[in-house]
């Protein structure tokens, strides 16, 4: 980047008092690609922290069913955020591995991040079932509603993840570690972190806050 | 095996919409036949509806948002002649076909006309501004274009399939809920704006990728033209506040379809948390709508005046001011629903703040036009009938920010008449200016100056003489949405407001022929130049239409105003500056997915909105397959190789010289 004296330049640029860092044009698409996907991260950021507040809001409308410190189960919960945090860093081992074009570690990465996340959604998944079973299902109250939903959004986004996850293993087999074939896994590792800090947030949030009231 | 789907779906009994909905039939058939016929089909496919070209595409949209625009202004019309005679009688449209009428113009106005216009302009022009070839991801581009389209098509059919919305067009439970709305009108409703709110969402991404990564050498930000500061800002809003819309409407259809209680009034549902949450969207929807409209105004009024923008600096963080304070005060839409008041005082207060930035503009465009060598042409004169309406719209909205105001007001056609005010006066005006602007850049040839300034005095004249009775009507005590009265006072001012709708309407007819006068009469209007208004920014530094890849060299930006600039220095230098070699350019291939998408889309909406669930599922298998084809596909560029860059600038060139040479001279 080049630091230019103003005074080259002043006819044309009269508020410019000193040096002006001259723009040197536009980015690589590894960083536009990845500079979007943030983009789109801090979006879907924006619709979770709406589904965090309809739960702050309708946490205690519980119309004469359970609250949460009478269904939430902290043993399971507790698995579900290290199977989380671990493929964390698993994807980011995978990551590594495809930065450094290591077929045999990325792919043992991508499959045990798979595990993690399937082993979560199991979890989560039981969760639900029992609660539905019991008579506990989201419209027996506004607050059920909401922590299904949340917390349902958030698995939503972990299926979605596994899905996508085994189309780049795929990719990768077919194709080779291959500049859009690598912007993509940046992607990916970048939802997959982001669905970390969700969790965390949803485990604070619903399980933490709501087994202590 | 159909769902909720029979034959009484479509409503024989009524038989205007059933007219209304067969001629559109049978027009589109006559268009696809024309098509067909005369063997128009490849070409439109190649060159439009797999483009991922941002021109092309900025292009559709317009023609959407137009057609869209005819659509809205029927049901305006149909609406102002009930009120005109709805006086002591039951006027000539049943009740409930009233409401769906108001509730499908409130819908289609804001997102498939204001919407996709503003949009099309930003894909259509923020590239030649920033001086690059394309957006950030333009197969994307492609797909949020046709997204939108599904939305506008899945709301045009709930007209001869089903029904459409009664709720207003923003669909407030609990009338929304499905003890009381239990039709399908809501599911038209909330999935067409499900899936165009995709669309826009996606736009967004690109447009802010795209002016915060892809800006041409020396693009520094404080020389960027005041547009693409303006739509950086206004997708800046699109990305923060769209994903509240698409959690909104995803709670009201858990609460519709799957029985949850997010709204409801039973089991301790909350109808006030989506009245927050809806209008924590809508506020700053309304300066996504207008911000681009602020920027077209900057650029025509500078340009017309031959001046550079006074105080571009002051416009900028008054643009971004705006951005982050329409975020705070979204509760002004209903201070009459008990939230108390200090909190009441607190949102009145923030509500005003804001009309301190936008005065800041307003002066601004004001102190340009001072002393400069104004030329009222078409844009420009869009441009200062903005400014009076547009200040009327605004002091009517700090009236209405006093609560205590507020309270006489709120629902009444005061109301009515403020958001029509700055909507039309605001972003229609601005999109008619950008549209007169732009057209040539777009197509290669200037509109009739005639027509369109009959166009903008009937349009002028046609919105004051309808929207002032609706202020009198207002303080008078008239309510919105109502489909007949006794009030005899009431009865003048809807009969002028309906002769207003008259004199809007030759306004538009006007433009029409404006349009197909100046097709006939191209070759006479042809702007060989580029540069047909003597304009400041980059767009004009390339030929009329541009070639695909927009610049044959990536522009070297030197300052503010960058072409007016250029012009300046190549009048000073030796015109003859070397050029460098050309290159070869590599450009984005055409790509089906956006169609293909928008296909599977209108099928999984279509199902889901009549519980057909096979075909949800199909149309998701369908749409999750183009995903990975496209994924799959191995060159998505090719080559222009640099003889034809060199071939297709040199055409243009000679031109450009003269022009070059003779401009500063102006
Ligand atoms: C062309 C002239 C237009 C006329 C005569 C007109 C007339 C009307 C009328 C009579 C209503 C119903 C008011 C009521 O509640 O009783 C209405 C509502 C509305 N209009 Fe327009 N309109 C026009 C153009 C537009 C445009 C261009 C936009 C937006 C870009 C727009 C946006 C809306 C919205 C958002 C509503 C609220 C709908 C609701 O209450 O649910 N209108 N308009
Ligand atoms: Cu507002």
């Amino acid at each position: 980047m080049a630091m230019t004296a103003a005074a080259g330049h002043a006819h044309a640029d009269p508020h410019h008092i000193g040096v002006v860092i001259e723009h040197p044009g536009p980015a690589s698409k590894r960083i536009v690609t990845a500079y979007g996907f943030w983009i789109f991260l801090l979006s879907d950021i924006v619709m979770f922290s709406c589904f965090f507040a309809a739960y702050a809001v309708l946490s205690g409308q519980t119309a004469g069913g359970p609250k949460g410190s009478e269904i939430f189960e902290q043993g399971n919960v507790a698995i579900e955020t290290v199977c989380l945090l671990l493929s964390s860093f698993t994807c980011g081992m995978a990551s590594i591995a495809a930065d450094v074009r290591n077929r045999f570690w990325f792919y043992l990465g991508m499959t045990v991040t798979c595990v993690l996340g399937l082993i979560f959604l199991v979890i989560e998944f039981r969760e639900f079932a029992d609660l539905v079973a019991r008579g506990y299902g989201p419209s027996r109250s506004a607050f059920l509603t909401a922590f299904f939903s949340l917390v349902g959004c958030h698995g939503l986004h972990v299926s979605a993840g596994v899905l996508w996850l085994l189309t780049m293993m795929a990719q990768v087999f077919a194709k080779g570690f291959r500049a859009d074939v690598l912007r993509r896994m940046m992607c990916f590792a970048l939802f997959w972190h982001a669905l970390d800090i969700v969790w965390v947030g949803v485990f604070s949030v619903v399980y933490l806050l709501g087994s202590a009231a | 095996m159909l769902g909720k789907l029979d034959w009484s779906a479509i409503p024989f009994d009524q038989p205007i919409p059933l007219i209304a909905g067969g001629i559109v039939l049978v027009a589109i058939l006559g268009v696809l036949t024309w098509v067909v016929v005369k063997g128009h089909l490849p070409y439109l496919w190649s060159e439009w509806i797999t483009s991922v070209d941002h021109k092309r595409i900025g292009v559709m949209y317009i023609l959407l948002a137009s057609v869209m625009l005819l659509r809205g202004g029927s049901d305006a019309i149909m609406m102002r002649i009930q009120q005109a005679v709805a006086y002591q009688s039951q006027g000539y449209l049943p009740p409930e076909h009233y409401n769906q009428i108001f509730s499908a113009h409130g819908t289609i106005m804001i997102f498939f006309v204001a919407m996709p216009f503003v949009i099309g302009l930003m894909n259509l022009i923020v590239p030649l501004q920033l001086g690059v070839r394309d957006v950030a991801f333009p197969t994307l581009n492609s797909v949020g274009f046709w997204l939108t389209a599904t939305g506008a098509l899945l709301v045009n059919l709930s007209l001869v399939v089903g029904e459409f919305a009664r709720t207003g067009w923003l669909a407030f439970p609990p009338l929304s809920e499905l003890s009381y709305s239990p039709g399908v009108g809501v599911d038209y409703y909330a999935w067409s704006l499900q899936i165009s709110g995709v669309g826009t969402l996606v736009a967004g991404i690109n447009l802010v990728t795209t002016v915060l990564k892809l800006r041409t050498k020396g693009m520094n930000y404080l020389r960027m033209p005041m547009f693409c500061w303006t739509t950086l800002a206004s997708n800046l809003l699109i990305v923060a506040a769209f994903p509240i819309l698409t959690a909104t409407l995803a709670m009201l259809l858990l609460d519709r379809y799957l029985g949850f209680h997010f709204f409801t009034n039973e089991a301790g549902g909350n109808v006030m948390m989506f009245m927050n949450l809806i209008w924590a969207w809508g506020h700053p929807e309304v300066y996504i709508l207008v911000l681009p409209a602020f920027g077209i105004f900057s650029e025509v009024v500078s340009t017309f005046s031959g001046k550079a923008l006074f105080g571009y600096r002051s416009m900028v963080l008054a643009t971004m001011a705006i951005c982050v304070i329409s975020f705070m005060v979204w509760l002004h839409h209903f201070f009459t629903m008990g939230a108390g008041p200090d909190v009441n005082a607190i949102f009145g207060i923030a509500s005003m703040i804001i009309a301190v930035p936008t005065g800041v503009k307003i002066y601004n465009w004001l102190f340009t036009m001072y002393g400069g060598r104004i030329r009222f042409a078409t844009p420009m004169l869009w441009a200062v009938g903005f400014m009076v309406t547009f200040i009327v719209g605004g002091l009517t909205g700090v009236l209405l920010a006093v609560p205590p105001a507020d309270f006489m007001l709120h629902n009444s056609m005061f109301l009515v008449a403020h958001f029509h005010n700055v909507i039309i006066g605001g972003v229609l005006f601005g999109a008619f200016a950008g549209f007169e602007y732009w057209f040539p850049k777009a197509f290669g040839f200037r509109l009739d100056e005639r027509w369109g300034k009959l166009a903008f005095w009937f349009t002028f004249l046609g919105f004051f003489i309808t929207f002032v009775p609706l202020y009198i009507a207002g303080m008078l005590g008239m309510t919105r949405r109502m489909q007949h009265y006794d009030v005899a006072a009431w009865r003048p001012w809807m009969i002028v407001a309906a002769i207003g709708m008259a004199v809007l309407t030759i306004g538009v007819i006007c433009q029409i022929v404006q349009i197909v006068v100046s097709i006939r009469n191209r070759e006479a209007l042809r702007d060989r130049t580029g540069d047909p208004w003597d304009g400041r920014s980059l767009e004009w530094a390339t030929s009329s239409p541009p070639p695909v890849f927009n610049f044959a060299f990536s522009p070297d930006v030197r300052g503010e105003d960058a072409y007016w600039d250029m012009k300046a220095r190549a009048q000073q230098q030796s015109l003859e500056r070397d050029r460098p070699e050309y290159q070869d350019i590599e450009m984005p291939r055409n790509s089906p997915t956006g169609f293909v998408c928008a296909f599977f889309a209108t099928i999984m909406g279509f199902a889901l909105i009549w519980h057909i669930w096979w075909m949800v599922i199909l149309g998701g298998l369908g749409a999750w397959a183009t995903f990975v084809v496209f994924a799959w596909r191995d060159h998505d560029e090719y080559v222009i190789p640099a003889g034809e860059v060199a071939a297709i600038d040199r055409v243009n060139l000679e031109e450009r010289r003269n022009l070059v040479s003779m401009a500063g001279a102006v």
